[in-house]
C-alpha cells in the first residue's frame, strides 16, 4: 500500500525515468546511426516531461491571465460608477492593476515551460544537424550501421 | 555491447528511482519551484510590469531576453550547419547514367493539389495570428515560425522541391534568417542608443506612441516577430536540404 501510494504521488517521475533509461539504452546499444538519433530525441522528451511536470501545480491552469481580469470593463460595472462615461471607457493600465489580485496558486508556474520552449529549440536543432551529419556520413561510407563503417574505416588502413 | 547498455542503463535507472522519493508531489503547490520567488514574481508581477497577460511569452521575450536572443542564434547556426554539411551542386554525372531515370516531374495528383491549395493559405494565417497574438493567448515567435515553416514545406510535400523554393529560394532563406536576428538584435541596440541597458524595452516608450509599460508589450511582440522570421527560414532550411540530400534538385 505505502508502494503504491510512493507510485501514485510521484508517477511523473517513474514515467520520465523509465523514457529517459529507454532513450539512453537506444543510443547506447543501437547499431544503426538514426536509431540513434531517435534514441536522442526521445532522451530529451523524457527531459521535456521532467521539467514540464514540476511546474504543475494542484488546481492550477495554465500561466495565462483570464480575459476578465485583464479587461474588466466587460460585466464589470465598478469602472463604469466611478467614471460616468458609459460602455464605450476603457479603464487605463494603473486602473486594471489597482483592481487585480492574483493568486499565484492559480497558474501554474511558467518558468519551466519557458525553459522548455527553448529546450525543444535545440532539440530540433541538435536534431536536425545530427541527421545532417549521419546523410554525410551515408554519402561517404555507403551505410549507417556502425559496425560496417568501422569496418570500411579500418580496411582503409 | 548490448549486455554492457543493459548494465549501465538499468543503474542508472536505480539511482534515479532511488531518489525519486526526495521529489516533490505531483502538483505540489509548496514544492521548491513553485513556492520559490522568483515564479511567484513571473505570476504575480508580469502584467502589472509589462502589461501581458501571457506569462510565458513575457519571461521568454523580456526577463530572460538574452537567453532567447541567443535560442535565436543557435537555430540560425544549425541552418547554417546544416547547409554547409549538405550543400553541393547537383550531381548531373548521375543522370548521363541513366541510373537514375526518375521522373521528377510528376502531375499533380489532384486531391493532393486542390487541398493542399486549400490549406496552405490558411496554415500561413493561422501562423501570422499565433505570432501576432502570442502575448495574449498560446503563441509566441517560435510556434508560430515553425507553423509558416511547415506551410512550405507541406508545398514542397506536395508539389516539389521547386515549387517551393519559388517563394523561398535559398538566397532568401538565408537573408529572412538573418533579418530576423538583426530585428531581434536591433531592439536591444535601440534600447541602448537611447541610453538603457541592453534589451531593457522599457527605455524604447520615447521612440514608441505608447507608455512605459506598454513600450515592453509591443517589444515582446516585435522580437517575436524577430524569431518568427529565423524560425521560418531555418524549419524550411533544415527540410529542403535533408530531404534533397543537399542537392536541392529532388526530393522524397
Amino acid at each position: 500500500m505505502e508502494l503504491f501510494e510512493a507510485l501514485s504521488t510521484k508517477f511523473n517521475y517513474w514515467i520520465y525515468i523509465i523514457i529517459m533509461m529507454i532513450g539512453l539504452y537506444a543510443m547506447i546499444s543501437k547499431n544503426n546511426l538514426v536509431k540513434k538519433l531517435i534514441g536522442m530525441s526521445i532522451f530529451q522528451t523524457a527531459i521535456i516531461l521532467f521539467y514540464v511536470s514540476i511546474g504543475v501545480k494542484e488546481g492550477a491552469t495554465i500561466p495565462i491571465l483570464y480575459h476578465d481580469q485583464v479587461h474588466p470593463s466587460h460585466g464589470d460595472s465598478h469602472h463604469e460608477a466611478d467614471t460616468g462615461h458609459g460602455e464605450d471607457h476603457h479603464p487605463s493600465h494603473e486602473e486594471i492593476v489597482a483592481n487585480l489580485h492574483i493568486e499565484p496558486d492559480d497558474f501554474g508556474n511558467p518558468l519551466p515551460h519557458v525553459l522548455m520552449l527553448t529546450a525543444i529549440v535545440v532539440g530540433v536543432a541538435t536534431l536536425g544537424v545530427g541527421l545532417a551529419l549521419t546523410q554525410k556520413v551515408y554519402r561517404d561510407f555507403g551505410s549507417i550501421e556502425e559496425s560496417e563503417i568501422l569496418k570500411s574505416i579500418k580496411s582503409a588502413k | 555491447m548490448k549486455s554492457f547498455a543493459l548494465i549501465a542503463v538499468i543503474l542508472t535507472g536505480w539511482l534515479l528511482l532511488s531518489a525519486v522519493s526526495d521529489f516533490p508531489d505531483w502538483g505540489d503547490t509548496e514544492s521548491p519551484a513553485n513556492d520559490y520567488r522568483l515564479s511567484q514574481h513571473y505570476i504575480t508581477e508580469t502584467f502589472p510590469e509589462s502589461s501581458v497577460p501571457n506569462m510565458v511569452t513575457a519571461v521568454l521575450a523580456d526577463y530572460r531576453g538574452y537567453d532567447t536572443m541567443f535560442e535565436t542564434v543557435v537555430i540560425f547556426v544549425a541552418g547554417i550547419a546544416i547547409m554547409s554539411i549538405l550543400r553541393r551542386k547537383p550531381l548531373d554525372h548521375l543522370k548521363d547514367k541513366g541510373k537514375e531515370t526518375r521522373t521528377y516531374k510528376k502531375d499533380p495528383d489532384l486531391i493532393i493539389d486542390t487541398t493542399c491549395r486549400l490549406m496552405i493559405p490558411i496554415i500561413q494565417l493561422f501562423a501570422l495570428y499565433v505570432v501576432a497574438h502570442g502575448h495574449h493567448s498560446p503563441g509566441g515567435g517560435f510556434q508560430g515560425g515553425v507553423i509558416f515553416g511547415a506551410s512550405f514545406i507541406l508545398l514542397a510535400l506536395s508539389r516539389d522541391l521547386q515549387a517551393a523554393q519559388r517563394w523561398v529560394p535559398e538566397k532568401r532563406v538565408l537573408n529572412l534568417a538573418g533579418i530576423g536576428i538583426l530585428i531581434y538584435s536591433g531592439f536591444g541596440f535601440a534600447c541602448m542608443l537611447l541610453g538603457s541597458n541592453f534589451l531593457d524595452y522599457e527605455i524604447l516608450h520615447k521612440i514608441m506612441p505608447a507608455t512605459p509599460v506598454e513600450a515592453r508589450s509591443h517589444s515582446m511582440l516585435g522580437v517575436e516577430i524577430g524569431v518568427a522570421f529565423t524560425c521560418t527560414a531555418i524549419m524550411f532550411s533544415i527540410y529542403s536540404n535533408l530531404a534533397s540530400n543537399g542537392d536541392m534538385k529532388e526530393t522524397l
